[in-house]
This record gives C-alpha cells, sequence and structure tokens, in this order.
C-alpha cells in the first residue's frame, strides 16, 4: 500500500506546511532560539520577529489598531475568545448566542459556561445551513454580551451572514465573535469593515503550521486570560512565544491570500465537477448545503442507506483520504450534529462524506474518486438490510 | 481510535456468508438505522444443526466484521451451543476490536440470537425465554 499514490481529499482538516512556509520557519528552530522575553539582542532579533508577524497579520485581516493574539491553536482561541470575554464581562449579563451548527471548541465552551451560570442560546439553521439574522434579533436580550457564529462550517463548507449578524448583534450592544478558522485564507475578510470584534484563525489550515493559532480582538473588548502565568501577549496569554509558529502563521496567511483568487476558483472547478460526477452515478445521494453560498473547496455528500465509516474504510484502501462527520468526533457513534441540525435525518446523516479539495489536488483526483467510490457504494448497499427495504418499498 | 486489527479489516473487505436465504429456519434482525446500525441474520436449521447462515448488514466496519465472523462461528453448530457465543467471543476471534466498537459485536450476538429466536417461535410456538436485544447506550432513538 506505501507506493500507491495518495488522494489526498481532506484540506478541511488540515493541510500540509508550504515550503517556503517551513524555509521561513526553519532558522527559528536552531540558531535564532531565542527566548523573546529575553533582553540580549539575539533575543529581540526574535522579539521583532513576532512583532513583524503580527503587524503583517493585523495588515492582512483590516485589524486596525485591534489586537493579534498568538496562541496555541483555534481551539485555544476560540475558549480565549468565549470563555475570556464571558468571564471579564459577566457583570453586564450572562446570556450568550451561538448556533446548533459550530465547533467543538465554541459548542463545549459554552456548555462549560452554562455550567457556570451563564444562559446559552443555540440557534437553528435553515436547510442549506445558514443561521438567520431574524433568528438572532429574537434571540437578543438585554442580558446578551456575546454573539458568536462560525463564518464558514467546517463540514459543509456553508458560509453564514457574518456582516448581517454582527450588525444586529452590535444593535443590542453585545460584541461579536466569530470562529474563522475555515474561512481564513479562503474567503477576503476585513474585521473592521465586516464589524467583527473576536475572531479565531488556525495556521494548520491554510498551509501553516499546527499548533499556532490568532484571536484578533477589537480594542474596545475586554478578555480576562484563560492561560494565567508570564507576561507574554501584554498578559493576556502566557507562555513563551511560538516563535517559528509565529513566524510560520503570518507566512503562511500572506500566500494563501496572495494567490487566494485564482486558487479557489481553480479548486472550485474541481469540487462542482466531483459533485455534479457523484450526484449523477450514485442514485439516491445530496449534496449538504449546496444552494447556500459555500466554501469552493468543499463539498458534504449524503449516500442513503450505507454508512459513512465503511466508505472510508474501502476509499482508504484505494489510497483516498476523506471524511465523514467532521474528523474530530469520528470514533463517536452520534451522526453530524450539523447535519442534524440542517434537517437531515439520522439514518441519512450517518452517510455522509466531506470532500475538502487544496493546492495538491488536480484532476487527477477527481477521477480516483469517480471511478472508486459508486463501485464502493454499489458493493455497500448490496449488502445493507437498509437498501434492500427501500427496493422493496420502491416496487 | 485505535486501529482496526488485519482480521477484522480482512472480514470488512471480503466479507464471508452476505445475502439471504429463502425459506430460512429463522431470521432475525437487530439495531436501528436512526443509530447507523442494523443487522439482519438468516439461519437455516436442520436437526437442531444450522447448516447455513447469512446476512445483510448496515453499519461500521465493525459492524460488517462482526456478522461476517459471527455468521462462521455458528455454521454446523447446534442451537444449544450458538447459544452459548457471546459478544467477546466473536471480537475475539477477530483479534479484538477498538474499545468503542464493542457495542458493534453485541449487535452479532443479539442477531444470531434474534434469528434463533425467530426459529424457536415457529417450530415450538415459544422463542428463548426472556430474550430481547441488549439496550444500545451510545443511541438515544
Ligand atoms: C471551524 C473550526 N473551528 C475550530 C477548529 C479547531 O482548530 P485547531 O485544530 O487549530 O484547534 C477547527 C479545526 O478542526 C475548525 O474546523
Ligand atoms: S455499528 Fe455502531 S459503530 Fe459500529
Amino acid at each position: 500500500m506505501s507506493d500507491k499514490r495518495i488522494v489526498y481529499l481532506d484540506h478541511n482538516a488540515t493541510t500540509a506546511v508550504a515550503p517556503d512556509v517551513l524555509e521561513a520557519m526553519l532558522p527559528y528552530f536552531t540558531g535564532k532560539f531565542a527566548n523573546p522575553m529575553s533582553i540580549y539582542s539575539i533575543s529581540q532579533d526574535n522579539r521583532k520577529a513576532v512583532e513583524d508577524a503580527r503587524e503583517r497579520i493585523s495588515r492582512l485581516l483590516g485589524a486596525g489598531d485591534g489586537r493579534i493574539v498568538f496562541s496555541g491553536c483555534g481551539s485555544e482561541s476560540d475558549n480565549q475568545a468565549i470563555i475570556g470575554f464571558a468571564m471579564a464581562n459577566r457583570a453586564k449579563g450572562k446570556h450568550i448566542v451561538t448556533s446548533s451548527i459550530e465547533h467543538h471548541a465554541v459548542l463545549n465552551s459554552c456548555k462549560y459556561l452554562q455550567k457556570q451560570g451563564f444562559e446559552i442560546t443555540y440557534l437553528p439553521v435553515t436547510n442549506d445551513g445558514l443561521v438567520r439574522p431574524s433568528d438572532l434579533e429574537k434571540a437578543m436580550t438585554s442580558e446578551t454580551i456575546l454573539v458568536s457564529i462560525m463564518f464558514a462550517n467546517n463540514e459543509t463548507g456553508v458560509v453564514e451572514p457574518i456582516e448581517e449578524l454582527a450588525k444586529v448583534a452590535h444593535a443590542h450592544n453585545a460584541v461579536f465573535h466569530t470562529d474563522a478558522v475555515q474561512a481564513v485564507g479562503k474567503l477576503p475578510i476585513d474585521v473592521s469593515k465586516m464589524g467583527i470584534d473576536l475572531l479565531t484563525a488556525s495556521a494548520h489550515k491554510f498551509y501553516g503550521p499546527k499548533g499556532v493559532g490568532i484571536l484578533y480582538a477589537n480594542r474596545k473588548v475586554r478578555l480576562d486570560p484563560i492561560i494565567h502565568g508570564g507576561e507574554q501577549e501584554k498578559g493576556l496569554r502566557a507562555g513563551t512565544e511560538n516563535v517559528p509558529g509565529i513566524v510560520g502563521i503570518a507566512a503562511a496567511l500572506e500566500k494563501a491570500l496572495a494567490d487566494r483568487e485564482s486558487e479557489t476558483s481553480r479548486e472550485k472547478t474541481l469540487r462542482d465537477r466531483l459533485e455534479r460526477e457523484l450526484l449523477a452515478r450514485i442514485p439516491e445521494s445530496f449534496a449538504n448545503g449546496a444552494k447556500a453560498e459555500r466554501l469552493s473547496n468543499t463539498t458534504n455528500i449524503t449516500i442513503k442507506y450505507i454508512e459513512g465509516e465503511s466508505m472510508l474504510l474501502f476509499l482508504n484502501a484505494s489510497g483516498i483520504c476523506v471524511s465523514s462527520g467532521s474528523a474530530c468526533t469520528s470514533g463517536s457513534l452520534e451522526p453530524s450534529h450539523v447535519l442534524l441540525a440542517m434537517g437531515v435525518p439520522a439514518e441519512h446523516a450517518h452517510g455522509s462524506l466531506r470532500f475538502s479539495f487544496g493546492r495538491d489536488n488536480t484532476d487527477a483526483d477527481v477521477d480516483a474518486v469517480i471511478e472508486k467510490l459508486p463501485a464502493i457504494v454499489e458493493r455497500l448497499r448490496a449488502m445493507s438490510p437498509v437498501w434492500e427495504d427501500h427496493l422493496k418499498e420502491g416496487r | 481510535m485505535e486501529p482496526y486489527s488485519e482480521k477484522v479489516m480482512d472480514h470488512f473487505m471480503n466479507p464471508r456468508n452476505v445475502g439471504e436465504i429463502e425459506n430460512a429456519s429463522g431470521i432475525g434482525q437487530v439495531g436501528n438505522p436512526v443509530c447507523g446500525d442494523i443487522m439482519k441474520m438468516y439461519i437455516t436449521v436442520d436437526n437442531g444443526v444450522i447448516t447455513n447462515a447469512k446476512f445483510k448488514t448496515f453499519g461500521c466496519g465493525a459492524a460488517i466484521s462482526t456478522s461476517s465472523m459471527a455468521t462462521e462461528l455458528i455454521i454446523g453448530k447446534t442451537i444449544e451451543e450458538a447459544l452459548t457465543l457471546t459478544n467477546k467471543a466473536v471480537a475475539q476471534a477477530l483479534d479484538g476490536l477498538p474499545a468503542i466498537k464493542m457495542h458493534c459485536s453485541v449487535l452479532a450476538e443479539d442477531a444470531i440470537r434474534s434469528a434463533i429466536n425467530d426459529y424457536l417461535v415457529k417450530t415450538t410456538g415459544t422463542g428463548l425465554p426472556g430474550w430481547k436485544p441488549h439496550e444500545d447506550e451510545a443511541c438515544q432513538a
């Protein structure tokens, strides 16, 4: 199996570090290893590298005079934004609004706050996976301090109406956070113009290293730290700075945004062909969220009457890497909470696959899936009692 | 999740005894599609001995491979012998299952019992005393 070509279609799970990003990072592992908090000049060089990365990211995201805080991952930035904000602002109110399709980094941060006495509203979504601004409007109370809605969903790629949602939050004097882990690098984002007060991003989703995240925070937003210790990141996030990672995330973001338009349209062509061909070749299948605006690299396809893991195993045997549900929850038996929220019945949600394209994909990868998957589906359906029942009903 | 053993993968990729039996002596079905798993088991019984077994399964890799292994383990066994087969024995015969996949082997044990129960109801009018499938704790449906 080792010499087989791997078809990697799981870029929403993670991406490979781009070669020039790696090159930018390498000096900071060895020669330029000094702790940026120290006073000698080799430390000051590293301090400069960190601050330079911060400024470049700030400019790329339109952060103006807001802060860019480096963290250990997207999950940490989500925790920081939600728990750190709630703790610092609980005197103003104890109500937070989020959606039912968030990543678990947001959902479980909210669940934790619920145990601490906060009230959380989980907004529903339409069948296309969209949060309605009118639903947000109805959920807002005088107690609402924070609204957290993801920019783009990791499982379906559906892009939420962020500017409109931020406006509703602001009209009620609440702060607006968005988990933009899947959007940064793929969509144009200007936090100031869009009215975003807090934004989460993670380097490994846009060809940067794993283990580096950022939180953008509007200057007016008060946050408590969640990692306590030294004075790094102006006391907001203790821990010796991950200098190679920070250099890497800035380089990765620059590169991702430099060829964003051409690359997203290239990936969209591949994605659209895959989706069209699979839906045409596999009866009783449908694409989730396809009517909404989506990330151009993502398609989520439900294939009825068979189960996702068994498809993944067969695809893997052909060297094809995709995911079912979201990678963080596979290994649990729950069907995707995102698809359930979109009204996909549980028995069908079990049979869903997510394909997410990236820079390395070509037409040959699309061909490989089109060639292999329909036969795998036929094979699994031939041994599925639910498919048999479906055929009998049809007669 | 821990990886599947080679034996699990073998029974998943090349499942034995897939299909249906016409005029089966007993048919059992357990599981729930809402929970992501259904097993349907067919047996032929001749003089108290299970001479043939076939299955159809909707479920994960472990569900398919435990169904396959379960049919292999009961063919040639008497009803009494087949009733002593536990989910642990099925898992062991597959060189073990990842911890979170043990419930799939429970489904296989239940599918056999369900088929035997059906056979007993058809032939003697009464099924297995007190038989009912295990509750699937993982599934709330
Ligand atoms: C939408 C979303 N939020 C948060 C995360 C967590 O990011 P990280 O893996 O960097 O903690 C992910 C990654 O899976 C994601 O897709
Ligand atoms: S059948 Fe439920 S996870 Fe295996």
